[in-house]
């Protein structure tokens, strides 16, 4: 057992016991994000996706180990404040994607990454970057919300400019 | 809601709906409520209301129904603010817990009947939501009537205020709450809207949560957390019907964190499921130290009766059966002398595999049993199962057995069924802890009450002029009603063919034939259940009808279809079924895709259509195929007919999910068995569809037709597999009979 310690959500935290505990777990549990979702353990659905130091990972198989001195941003961080959702946040609101809603944390995550790293993602990109999987079939809204959301962070840039 | 007290409870004549007021001043309206537990249950004890209008204007009203994202959570409410009248944006949805009332002979609903499956919940509660919000509504104006002095027949509403014309008076809802909780309920019923004055419902609102979603804020089954609270995972027997033979948990004890490790009695061979199988639960201060304790677990196994089960028996087994006589259970006009007399016949098989429900959010469920009562917090979409399940793993009476219902991850129909509730409330009686018990994703694919798999005979006569005369499905199959109470043999079929669906009526000499296999895997309602079924194999043999004759299929569908009537239909979705509306929507599919347009080689579209308990719907899908064989989904139109669409923003999103639903599952789901046990474990080997799958060019439509709604959660998915083999038929010629898909197409090109 040892202490591992990181930043979730710009927060230092430290969790104490396994080394080999994936991240998603001690997300959910002692800190009790748990906006977060286990669905398969395995990497597979992305329902767990979270950035670490910028980037999407699934925490399912992300031991937390692995993490010290990382920077984790959860769904409940993405938002730079809470009267501002973060773009991609909004288009899926403006869309409506959601209908079980539990993957969409996940979705959201990958989305914003994908966006950061592409800032105008055409279908193929969208079909090849975003494997994440919704069970509810909401993947029409997604296309199409991602796609509102790279207007709308291009249009942020240009009110930033 | 511990501080209201129903100062007025004056039933109305159907004696539903009460008035009263909070000692916070706010006006409550619904039903009334002394909750099972009011003395100090753990969690908040509840709303008993559905209305609530607070002193500051602020409108909450209560959901009773479980959301699995069908947007019921959303409908509903909108059906009372439409009524009531109030703007949708001022409106907050709060959560209401199970409702049950104890009668001279058995339960009874408090708040209506809760549980969400078949489709039915909306249109169960059409009437009774909109009836609800008419009543406050008309308190709201007595009450300003008396305070204007004026007859309350010269009053009308706009959102949130009383107005009445003749004296230029408004008074906003706020401030006649007061008067209107000390105001006698009316006996009569209310005067409902006309359809053409809505302004919420029919319109597209905003659903209900949505920003909590987006934000990770909104909580579901597996989110709950209480105090001292521990974590389960069972270990449940590999073989279908195995049993614990011996357990050695030493080394599993030794794991940090572990609390706990004990078998869990799993039912009989054959028996009536509670829970579905044998097991050993693993309890820990954390889901992962529970699932490291399962894995370090050393458990003997009986293998037991089934452990020879295969899958690829059971396919020979029901090829065999078709080459013999079953049941028959339809047997309209003269089928073998219609048959005989037929200038063309066409002889076909199908084959529809065992499905997953596979929610995204895996089973789970919090139970604390603390002495003579019991508290349930589960993600169901029969939250009454729950209570019954719960009873009957504590032993509790019902009226002991407090049920709260979250959000779910997803339904599909795996969650009609509650044993996992029964699981959870066998580990806390057993530990005296609050627990919540995880499934993993394993759990979930090998233990579940599966779609049932069965191989389809379709037969077909046609006369010298192409009408269709005869027509057979003969159907070897597992049945769903397995191993349920007061089941007898000779009604295993109707779960798995709905004698009244097409072309019952239609056609004349119709023979319905059911064989069932007993293979030992467990089996339930999946999403439309026979529909998905029955409805790939009916809509795929139009299309072979036609090719063996030389007809179009658009053609032969609108013909067998037919015109505008009403056919009497005694399964569930009926009274009637208007095949018409069939044709409408096949017409409107074929047109936007463009059907009649020549494609070039290796293209091609397919449609098909579905009445599925009540609704109607098409799809037209168009395909192309590359030169190693692979296809692409190139679009995709889907229509439906659900009557009216009170929620249309949700109408639309079942439309799109149920033919992403169809189309994954007849890409690439398939269960198999092999010496008796599930051989898929995750998404690896079970692969749902991701979004490169779905072309941009996906369009949803909703087809009005008259006044009153039908349910939408099921519509979406039968028409859609069908749709697309017969689109991949008209691209190659290659007519795909087995579902999953798979590699099927490239083999046969290559």
């Amino acid at each position: 057992m040892a202490t591992y310690e990181f930043r979730v959500n710009d927060a230092a935290v430290e969790f104490d016991g396994d080394g080999a505990t994936p991240l998603l777990w001690v997300l959910r549990e002692p800190l009790n994000l748990t906006g977060t979702k286990f669905g398969c353990g395995t990497g597979q659905c992305g329902a767990c996706t979270v950035h670490v130091n910028g980037r999407a990972r699934r925490s399912c198989i992300t031991p937390v180990a692995s993490v010290v001195d990382s920077r984790i941003t959860t769904i409940e961080g993405l938002a730079a404040s809470s009267d501002k959702l973060h773009p991609v946040q909004q288009a899926w609101i403006e869309h409506a994607v959601p209908q079980c809603g539990y993957c969409q944390a996940g979705q959201i995550m990958a989305t914003a990454d994908l966006l950061r790293r592409n800032k105008s993602p055409s279908d193929a990109d969208i079909n090849a970057e975003l494997t994440n999987i919704c069970r509810c079939g909401t993947y029409p809204r997604i296309r199409r919300a991602v796609h509102r959301a790279a207007e709308l962070l291009a249009s942020e840039e240009s009110n930033d400019a | 809601m511990r501080d209201a007290t129903v100062t007025t409870p004056r039933m109305n004549r159907r004696q539903l709906f009460v008035s009263g007021s909070t000692l916070a001043g706010a006006w409550i309206v619904g039903i009334p409520v002394t909750s099972l537990l009011a003395d100090d249950g753990p969690g908040d004890r509840q709303l008993g209301y559905f209305i609530e209008i607070r002193p500051d204007g602020d409108v909450i009203i209560g959901s009773n129904q479980p959301e699995i994202g069908q947007g019921v959570r959303t409908a509903l409410p909108m059906l009372v603010a439409e009524e009531l009248d109030v703007e949708w944006s001022t409106v907050t949805v709060r959560s209401m817990p199970l409702g049950l009332v104890k009668t001279d002979d058995g339960f009874t609903w408090k708040y209506g009947s809760q549980g969400v499956g078949g489709s039915t919940g909306l249109t169960r509660n059409f009437d009774y939501m909109r009836e609800l919000g008419a009543t406050a509504r008309g308190q709201l104006i007595r009450a300003a009537a008396r305070r204007w002095e004026v007859d309350p027949a010269t009053c009308r509403t706009e959102p949130g205020v009383v107005v009445c014309d003749d004296i230029a008076q408004r008074a906003p809802y706020a401030e006649l709450i007061e008067s209107a909780a000390t105001l006698p309920m009316p006996d009569e019923s209310p005067t409902l809207k006309a359809q053409s004055d809505y302004r919420i419902v029919g319109k597209a609102q905003q659903p209900v949560d949505l920003e909590a979603i987006v934000t990770g804020k909104a909580k579901y089954g597996i989110d709950t957390r209480e105090p001292d609270m521990r974590f389960a995972v069972i270990a449940r027997s590999p073989v279908l019907n195995g049993r614990v033979a011996k357990i050695d948990a030493s080394a599993a004890r030794g794991i940090d964190g572990v609390l706990d490790v004990f078998e869990i009695e799993g039912p009989a061979p054959g028996a009536p499921y509670q829970i579905l199988a044998h097991g050993v639960a693993v309890v820990a201060t954390s889901t992962w130290a529970a699932i490291k304790g399962r894995e370090a677990l050393n458990i003997e196994w009986e293998p037991g009766p089934n452990a020879t089960d295969s899958t690829e028996q059971f396919w020979a087994d029901n090829e065999a059966m078709l080459n013999g006589t079953g049941q028959v259970v339809v047997d309209d006009g003269d089928y073998d002398a219609a048959m005989a007399s037929a200038t063309h016949t066409v002889v076909r098989r199908y084959r529809v595999p065992f499905a997953n429900h596979a929610p995204l959010e895996p089973q789970n469920c919090y139970a604390y049993v603390d002495g003579d009562r019991c508290h349930i917090i589960a993600p169901t979409q029969t939250p009454g199962g729950a209570s019954r399940s719960a009873a009957w793993a504590t032993g509790l009476d019902r009226e002991r057995i407090h049920v709260d219902f979250t959000r779910v991850g997803g339904g599909f129909g795996r969650r009609l069924t509650n044993d996992y509730v029964a699981e959870a409330a066998l580990i806390s009686k057993r530990t005296g802890w609050p627990i919540q018990l995880q499934w993993t994703r394993e759990d979930d694919m090998r233990n579940d009450f599966f779609r049932p798999a069965g191989l389809h005979e379709m037969r077909a006569g046609l006369d010298g002029f192409n009408n269709v005369v005869a027509w057979t499905q003969r159907l070897a199959s597992a049945s769903k009603y397995y191993r349920r109470p007061n089941m007898t043999d000779d009604k295993l079929w109707e779960a798995e063919l709905y004698s009244d669906d097409f072309p019952r009526r239609i056609v004349e000499n119709l023979r319905l034939e059911y064989f069932n296999h007993p293979i030992g895997v467990p089996r339930g309602s999946w999403r439309a259940p026979a529909h998905t079924a029955n409805a790939f194999v009916i809509q795929s043999f139009i299309d072979e009808v036609a090719d063996a004759t030389g007809q179009d299929p658009l053609e032969l569908r609108v013909k067998l279809f037919g015109e505008e009537r009403e056919l009497e239909y005694g399964n569930h979705g009926g009274p009637t079924f208007n095949p018409g509306r069939l044709t409408r929507l096949t017409k409107f599919v074929a047109e936007k895709i463009d059907y009649a347009r020549e494609r070039p080689a290796m293209r091609g579209v397919g449609l098909a259509a579905h009445f599925t308990f009540g609704g109607y719907a098409a799809h037209a899908i168009e395909v192309s195929v590359n030169d190693a064989g692979e296809f692409t989904i190139e679009r995709i139109v889907a229509a439906i007919d659900c009557g009216f669409a009170v929620h249309p923003n949700a109408v639309k999103a079942q439309l799109e999910g149920g033919t992403v639903d169809g189309i994954s599952t007849a890409l690439g789901l398939e269960i198999t068995v092999r010496d008796g046990q599930i051989e898929q474990s995750n998404f690896h080997d079970y692969p749902l569809a991701r979004i490169g799958v779905f072309p941009a060019a996906f369009e949803a439509h909703i087809l009005p037709y008259g006044e009153t709604p039908t349910g939408v959660g099921e519509m979406g998915i039968p028409s859609a597999a069908p749709a697309l083999t017969n689109a991949i038929f008209a691209a190659t010629g290659v007519r795909i009979r087995d579902l999953p898909i798979k590699n099927q197409l490239r083999d046969a090109l290559a």
